[in-house]
Formats: structure tokens, sequence, C-alpha cells
């Protein structure tokens, strides 16, 4: 049913949990595959920028967080390809996953808590709005 | 010029460089009259130093999608010129300083930018941003409650707005709503208007009115080359932001002439010198702007509101400014440095912090960035000149094999020498194994044939190994000198 999956990773140790369910749910289609997207807005942009000066250097460093990340998929033996887009992240996840013929997104969704989800606004849920395919929000 | 390559540049993305254009154009009003007002210059000389910058850039810069106007960071260094000169001296040094820029973009010195550290340039943004809000704090003095709570309503829009809409910059609406607040209840505070002079008309070519002396020179130098340093600086940080947040490249040298460029024209245009700004580039990429088009309607936008709401810009009070500054202040401030401070090397954070105080002390954004790379260029040397030598028993008792780390040159060489033990007993061969270092210079050459001396003497016989090739050359190439005398 899962064939092709897009999840959306920052390297953090919650998109770690978001990888497990993604590989969870692809494992059951017989030729699966993920996609790995992570979007850096413009303040990421200006502090990696301000911190590591050029551009190969911080292309790694930007590979470096996702690392953990693309150990998983390769323990499972997933086709497995990575994104790095720029923009705000909520807008930028939703082009990409509409534009690609998607079974299923899944994305973390931040712990904050109440004031902070005033402030901030919630990605996921803004995201799971407006996605066409279905959508899994990992908690 | 590749004709394609330019129509794209320019028409590739109307619709998002319009309106992109006409946000940036809304946010640098604010931003270019309070940086006029940090300068000591009446509000025109930023307005029409925005205008002329980003139109002049949108033709002539090397970072489509990077907005260029009058900046904090140049305000800054000017205050001195404005305040024992005038205003003639400034001009004539914003034109000076775009000559110096043209040269620098000729000469391609951009690429000597490398070679200022990241922590030198973390150093150089926060202590802009301490500046700036320090700018700020004069406009509290003798004012009551009512510009407290003014400055308070100002920064609560600000950081509210954007929950409720993105379309308009919420500075702006921040400036309306505490004007329109301030107007209807008669509020007693200062206004723009108390500032000094808006235009009212475009500006005109003037050749500024100076003396064309040695002495001018002697004054006016000094302060431009601060200027085309702190704004390249500034420049080419932002290209690179927005290089990144656009995935693209950019021709740096182009850019520097770009700015070159447009710093002559605003000089003879009446404007103070600029340079690229982090913050509205930031804001024209996230609106949609990324080509030529959105800085040349940004600019263009900027003087048409000027002319045409005058009367209403001058209403505008101190304390909605002073809100939207102290909020550029806290956005230019790299607060991932202060979190980062545990986990960076200590030396990194040293070079910060002296470059941080140097700059509040002498409030010069130049003499800030010179003491960072001076002290890290320092620290580089001391952690270059770290020599290890480990010694091991070789196959016999009577063997002893050196391992030596590091770069042997002129700062290393007394650790190096000094790291030998000459008297051990019954050693009669000894290897010295420099595989895992590098010699650079005589000094090493010379170090190297000391040991083997001092071992000699003791009738130990001395062997190298693992010699590089580069080394090997040198050490070949020197001998013959250093057994000479």
């Amino acid at each position: 049913m899962y064939q092709k999956v897009l999840l959306a990773a920052d390297g953090s140790d919650h998109s770690l949990r978001s990888a497990d369910h993604a590989i969870a749910l692809a494992n059951k289609g017989d030729r699966p595959h993920i996609d790995v997207i992570y979007v850096v807005d413009g303040d990421k942009s200006k502090t990696d920028v301000l911190h590591y000066g050029n551009t190969n250097l911080i292309h790694s460093k930007r590979k470096e967080k996702l690392a953990p990340v693309e150990e998983k998929l390769k323990e499972h033996n997933f086709s497995y390809k990575v994104h790095v887009k720029h923009g705000e992240p909520g807008p930028t996840i939703v082009k990409f996953a509409n534009d690609g013929d998607y079974d299923c997104l899944v994305v973390g969704s931040r712990g904050l808590n109440q004031l902070q989800t005033m402030v901030l606004g919630s990605v996921s849920h803004k995201v799971a709005k407006r996605v066409q395919c279905p959508v899994m929000i990992v908690k | 010029m590749n004709i394609a390559k330019l129509k794209n540049e320019w028409f590739g993305n109307v619709r998002g460089d319009v309106l992109a254009g006409i946000v940036v154009a809304l946010a640098l009003i604010p931003e270019a009259i309070a940086f006029s007002i940090i300068a000591g210059l009446d509000p025109m000389v930023g307005l029409y130093a925005s205008f002329s910058m980003a139109v002049v850039i949108a033709f002539m810069g090397g970072r489509p999608g990077m907005i260029s106007a009058a900046t904090g960071a140049m305000a800054l260094l000017m205050v001195t010129l404005v305040a024992n000169h005038g205003l003639e001296y400034l001009l004539a040094t914003t034109i000076l300083t775009g000559i110096i820029q043209i040269l620098f973009g000729f000469s391609k010195l951009s690429r000597l930018m490398k070679f200022i550290p990241r922590s030198v340039m973390v150093g150089f943004v926060n202590a802009l941003a301490i500046l700036i809000f320090m700018s700020q704090i004069e406009h509290f003095e003798g004012e009551g409650w009512m510009m407290y709570a003014l400055v308070g309503l100002t920064l609560f829009i600000i950081y509210m707005m954007p929950k409720l809409t993105k379309a308009v910059p919420s500075t702006l609406i921040a400036i309306i709503i505490v004007s329109a607040l301030a107007i209807f209840i008669g509020a007693d505070v200062r206004t723009v208007g108390d500032m000094g002079a808006l235009p009212d008309t475009l500006p005109v070519f003037l050749i500024p009115e100076i003396p064309l002396t040695l002495e001018t020179l002697t004054i006016i130098f000094p302060y431009a080359l601060a200027l085309s340093i702190v704004g390249l600086l500034e420049s080419m940080l932002t290209a690179t932001i927005v290089d990144d947040m656009t995935d693209t490249e950019s021709n740096k040298d182009k850019e520097c002439r770009g700015q070159g460029y447009a710093n002559v024209a605003t000089g003879f245009l009446g404007g103070m010198a600029g340079c690229a700004m982090i913050g509205q580039s930031v804001i024209n990429v996230k609106s949609g702007g990324s080509g030529r088009l959105s800085s040349l309607v940004a600019g263009v936008f900027l003087m048409f509101l000027i002319l045409v709401l005058g009367d209403l810009v001058v209403q505008i009070p101190m304390a909605a400014l002073a809100g939207v500054m102290i909020m550029v202040s806290i956005s230019t401030f790299d607060w991932n440095s202060v979190k980062m401070m545990t986990k960076v090397p200590k030396s990194d954070t040293t070079v910060m912090v002296v470059t941080v105080a140097t700059v509040v002390i002498t409030h010069d954004l130049s003499k800030g960035v010179l003491a960072g790379v001076v002290l890290s260029a320092i620290f580089f040397a001391a952690k270059i000149s770290k020599v290890k030598v480990t010694e091991k028993m070789g196959r016999s008792a009577s063997e002893k094999i050196y391992y030596v780390d590091g770069q042997l040159f002129f700062a290393s060489v007394t650790d190096f020498t000094k790291s030998f033990d000459y008297q051990a007993d019954g050693v009669q061969e000894v290897n010295i194994d420099l595989s895992n270092a590098h010699i650079w210079d005589d000094s090493a050459v010379e170090a190297v044939e000391k040991v083997r001396a001092k071992f000699e003497q003791k009738d130990v016989k001395v062997s190298l190994s693992g010699l590089n090739k580069e080394s090997t050359q040198l050490m070949n190439k020197l001998q013959g000198l250093s057994s000479g005398h």
C-alpha cells in the first residue's frame, strides 16, 4: 500500500523517530522507496553561512546532520534519496509532497508547549491540512 | 554578457520580484531613516542612499536578489566624521569608498575574505547588533513612560503580527499603528520631523563642496578605507547567504565592483555610503524575490512613497523607530553563538569576544575585525607550533626511535630541540621518524641538524626517516648552506 514515502527530517531525535515510522510503513511494500526532505529556512541559512562560511563546508555539515537518518535507511536496505530544499519549512514540504506522487508523508511534530505553538505555529498542522496524500504526524 | 542569462536575471521572476520589491521598500523606509539618525544626519541622506544603492546595484551587482541600501554598519562608522566635518565631507568619503571598492573588485581582493575567520565574522555581527541597540538608548534619555509604552507596543506588534499575516512587513504595520495612536492621543513625543529634513524632490547630481587638498584626503581616506572593508565584508557575507537561500552561485568580484559603483553614484546623489543588508535580503528572498528587478522596484518604490507620503512620515514618533531598531539588533545578533559557547574551542570564543569588545569600546567595526584577525592569527600560530615528540625503544636496547608529530618552522623549533633526551645511557643509535612532520623553513632544517650534531657529540648515530618530498627537497637545498658556517 505504501510504496513511495516522503519523510521530512532535520536530523533531530524527533525526526529519527519519524524515520522509524516511515521505515515501518514502507517495509510492507514490495519495492519501497523513501525520499528524505530537509528544509533550510532563511534563519538557518544565515547561521550556517556565518559559522561555516564556504558553501562546500555548509553542504557537508548538513549531510552530517542527516547521517543518523541515512544510517537507519541503509540498515534496512532501503532505496532512498536525500533532498535539501530552501524556504519556509511548511510550504516547501507541501509543494514537494504534492509535486511528487507519494503514498504517504511522515512528519514529526515538535514537542512544543501551548505558548510555543501559539507563537511559532505548528508546521505539522499546516502541512497536514494542505498535503494531498495521507499524512502521518509522529508525536 | 550573455543576453539570455541577463534577460533571465531581470525578467525570469517578474511577479515575485515586483511583490518582494514592494515589501522590501516598505521595510527599508524606517531603517533608512533610523540609520541616518544614528549617523547624525537628516533622514533625507539615508533615504537618498537607499534609493540610489538599490537602483544601481540592480544593474551593476553580482548577486541578483540581494538588497543593498543605507546600513547600520556603515552609519556607525561615519558618526565622528559627520560630527567633526559635516555632510559634504561624508559625501566625498562615500565616493572615495566606492572607488576603493571598485579597485578591490578588479584586483579580486574579495578572495582575501576567506582569511577572515568565522569567529571574527560572528563577532562582527554581534558587535553590530550591540552597537545598533546602544545607539537607541539616547532616544530614551529624559523621556517619560509614554516613550517606553510606545516602544513596547511597537515591539509587541512586530513580533505578534506575523501570526496573523505575513503579506505586509510587521514593522510597517507597527509603525502605522503606533504613529496613528500617538497622533490620536496627542502624545508629547519626539517625531522623525524633529530629527531633520525629509526629501521633497528626487536626488540631484552634485559634486561635494570640499577643498580638493591633501589635507582633505588625509581626513577622509581612513574613513573611506574602513567603510570599504566593512561594506564589502557585510556584502560578501550577505551574498553567500543569498547564494545558499536560493541555491545558486554568484560572482563575488562583480558584486565588489557593483558595491563600488553604487557608492560612487550615492555620494554624487547626496546619500551616505551603504552596503548589502542581511535582514532585508532575507526578507526579499522570503517574499519571493530572486532577480535584479526586485532591487530596482524596492529603490524606486521607496522614493515614490517618500515623495508622496513625506508629510505623514515626519509624524512617525521616534519611539516607533526605536522599536524597529531594537528588533533589527535582536535579529542581527547571532544567538546561536551564545548557545554554542561551551561547545566551540575556547580560542574561537575568545576571538569572538575580543572582536565584540574592541568594537564596543572603539565604536569602529573595522578595528574589531582587525583585532579579531590578528588574535586568531596568533592563536593559529600557537596551535600549529605545538610539536609532539614521542620516544620508543627500538629493536635493541641501544636503539631509540623518536616519532615527531607536527609542523617544524621558526616558531616550533625551540620546543622541538628540547624534546630529545641527549643524555640517555647506552644509546648508540637514534632514529628520528618524521613521517607525521613537515619541514617548512631553514630554522627547521637547522634545528634538525642541531639535534643530529648534539647526538653525534655523544657518539650516537642519527638517522632520519619518513621525510616527505617537500621536506627532503628543503633539507637538501639548505643543508649545504647551513653546514657552510
